[in-house]
């Protein structure tokens, strides 16, 4: 029984700043959950609320169903992992390994089959007699791993563990991450700015904005169905295409007119939902992977639009171009057998079955 | 094979002048040059002094000849010599202990105060340290002094008879104990504030999650990140203590019946009231085989651990 339950949870500083603004989320038993968001919203010091490493101002947290407000860290039954690891730097693999186990009197024996097995699951046996500054960054973040897993607490809390790896490491150290989670299956809450992180990583990810949850949620669904512009242009990358655009009822169908004077058709099935909105100045969002070369294979409510690149960015597996349309920056994916040329018109289509509509004064998702 | 015969000819035409070019535009020669003036300075003022006084040390009174260890012999066979070999011993290593963990306390304890009240602490702790000893020892022999004492004269307003300070040769040897831990204290605390400042946040943070409760965070954090910082301050304070000879001189003066000299002041009075130098310098030089080792196993164990942690 490992769920953990935050409950209209603040966090004030000395001066009126709110870093959390009562923010409420149920993580249950064995779910590995991803608090995502950009630097300053609030998601280490939920983090470290957790652990009790921040005192909250106000609202209540619970691990297994006890409120810990007033618990000390050390007995909450919980294990983190640092950004820069936290690795005892006079104390061997082995030593910051055991040190949990041994401040909490386990027998000899069993402190050595619980180092000696975490050390296997995460391939660092020969390291185990190394101190920290003769371990790569890899490796480093394995024993902080391993540090937590010995102690097989009831909660994993991970702060943004994997920032200070090379981007190649970054990928493979994800993967293990996930591994040791399948094999442990210990309830996880873990933090990082990184969505492709929290996308791969996550049973469900929680985005964060200002010190308010802005939507929690499958990353499946945050992707195809996000609650406000920010989680729209948040999830994903290149980040989604935000146009202002004019909604139009034109004869039982709708019309999006862009403010260049294109016009694209809103797909019947989303008709319905949209209606209320005709007449109303709207944000038309799309991601540049459904703004793609007009292509006759994949015709899914295709909408045609021609635009002139500003920059075309060769990936090998695919070409994005930019383009500027009245101000706004929007970017495509192209193939890259597209013969698409900075300056010369090209023809573009829009997927309108995965397009999305924001109100632009709430920010709210039609 | 080609650049070879090239690089011969040259030498057999002008010998003298290219090697010497060479030699003069090596880095290591840039390098002698420029710390030349530094070198001469240790040398005149350390290496010079320090030999001379070894020459001295095997000399007879007179400084006529040489009799290798004789001074040496004398001495451990003087009661009075064994007297100061214990009172510098126990000074030291009294005095030592007690300035490392008053100052580690302090440092401790300024370290949780907020950064605006720890600048002013922290400037008024270390006003011992920046006052000449001699001058501050005048004032701990006006407070000491039987007369007037102005500590006895608070012992007796909370009843407590008067003590003889610099009288007895136990509260004198506490006394130069007093004065050398106030005035020493402040920089060890100077130096383990600015070690406790330097162990990262998050090895806390990282215990206290592993279940360290304060006591163990420092048992097991502080302690273990600070060694090298606490070995090098110890060993330095060791030396200079032993050395020391200001406040036993304005304090004591030795006495009483010559209970309270450390060598420093002890050689004072044999080499230089008594007029046997070479018997002086034997007892300056006393420490110093003792001390070397100590600093050599000190300096090896700081190194190991830099290597492999920091």
């Amino acid at each position: 029984m490992a769920q953990v339950s935050l409950r209209k949870i603040v966090k004030a500083y000395e001066g009126g700043v709110q870093a959390v603004k009562g923010i409420d989320l149920e993580i249950s038993d064995h779910e590995f959950v991803v608090l995502v968001g950009p630097s300053g919203c609030g998601k280490s010091t939920t983090l470290r609320m957790i652990a009790g490493l921040e005192e909250i101002t106000d609202g209540e947290i619970a691990i297994g169903g006890t409120v810990v407000n007033d618990i000390p860290p050390r007995d909450r039954d919980i294990a983190m992992v640092f950004q820069n690891y936290a690795l005892y730097p006079h104390m061997s693999v082995y030593e910051n390994m055991a040190f949990g186990l041994t401040l909490r009197k386990f027998p000899k024996a069993e402190i050595d089959k619980r180092v000696k097995e975490a050390a296997r699951i995460l391939d660092i046996m020969p390291l185990l007699e190394r101190k920290p500054k003769a371990l790569s960054g890899g490796q480093r973040q394995r024993v902080a791993m391993g540090r937590a897993i010995v102690r097989d607490p009831k909660v994993f809390l991970f702060d943004e563990p994997l920032s200070n790896l090379d981007a190649k490491l970054r990928v493979q150290m994800r993967t293990e991450i996930k591994k040791v989670h399948q094999t442990v299956n210990t309830t996880t809450v873990y933090v990082t700015h990184d969505q492709v992180e929290a996308m791969t990583l996550a049973d469900r990810v929680v985005v964060m904005n200002h010190g308010v949850i802005e939507q929690v949620g499958p990353p499946q669904v945050l992707y195809h169905s996000p609650a406000t512009k920010f989680v729209a242009g948040f999830i994903g990358s290149p980040a989604m295409n935000f146009i202002p655009a004019r909604l139009e009822q034109a004869s039982g169908a709708l019309r999006l007119h862009l403010t260049q004077g294109i016009s694209l058709d809103i797909p019947a099935a989303r008709t319905e939902r949209y209606r209320q909105h005709a007449g109303k100045d709207v944000l038309f969002g799309i991601r540049p992977e459904h703004l793609t070369d007009d292509k006759p294979t994949d015709k899914t409510n295709p909408a045609p639009l021609t635009l002139t690149p500003e920059v075309i960015e060769p990936m090998g597996m695919e070409t994005l171009a930019h383009f500027k349309l009245d101000g706004a920056e929007i970017s495509a994916r192209l193939d890259p057998a597209t013969p698409a040329a900075v300056g010369a018109p090209l023809r573009l289509i829009a997927h309108m079955d995965q397009m999305h509509l924001i109100d632009p004064t709430t920010d709210k998702v039609l | 094979m080609a650049d070879g015969a090239s690089l011969a000819i040259p030498s057999t035409a002008a010998p003298a002048s290219g090697s010497l070019k060479r030699f003069a535009r090596r880095r290591s020669t840039i390098a002698l040059i420029m710390t030349l003036p530094l070198i001469a300075v240790i040398g005149g003022l350390v290496v010079w002094p320090a030999g001379y006084a070894i020459h001295l040390a095997t000399l007879n009174r007179r400084m006529t000849s040489f009799i290798g260890l004789g001074n040496f012999e004398i001495l451990l066979e003087s009661e009075t010599f064994r007297m100061v070999i214990f009172q510098s011993v126990f000074f030291a290593i009294t005095a030592v202990i007690l300035k490392a963990a008053i100052g580690f306390w302090l440092a401790h304890m300024l370290h949780h105060i907020p950064a605006n009240g720890q600048r002013k602490w922290r400037g008024m702790l270390l006003v011992p340290w920046v006052i000449p000893p001699a001058l501050s020892t005048l004032g701990w022999w006006w407070m000491f002094e039987p007369t007037y004492s102005s500590i006895n004269w608070l012992l007796n307003v909370f009843a407590i008879p008067s003590v003889p300070w610099l009288g007895e040769p136990w509260w004198a040897r506490i006394s130069v104990i007093i004065v050398n831990v106030w005035y020493g204290a402040p920089f060890f605390m100077i130096m383990y504030l600015a070690a406790l400042k330097s162990v990262p946040e998050q090895l806390y943070e990282a215990a206290a999650i592993d279940g360290a409760t304060s006591w163990q965070r420092l048992r097991y954090v502080t302690l273990p990140m600070m060694r090298n910082i606490i070995s090098i301050t110890v060993l330095f304070s060791l030396i200079v203590t032993f050395a020391n000879y200001d406040i036993v001189r304005v304090l004591t003066n030795g006495g009483p019946r010559d209970l309270t000299h450390v060598f420093a002041s002890y050689a004072f009075q044999v080499g230089i009231l008594a007029g046997n130098i070479p018997r002086g310098a034997a007892v300056s030089l006393f420490m110093f085989p003792i001390l070397a080792v100590i600093a050599f196993f000190v300096l090896r164990g700081v190194n190991r651990r830099n290597r492999e942690e920091a």
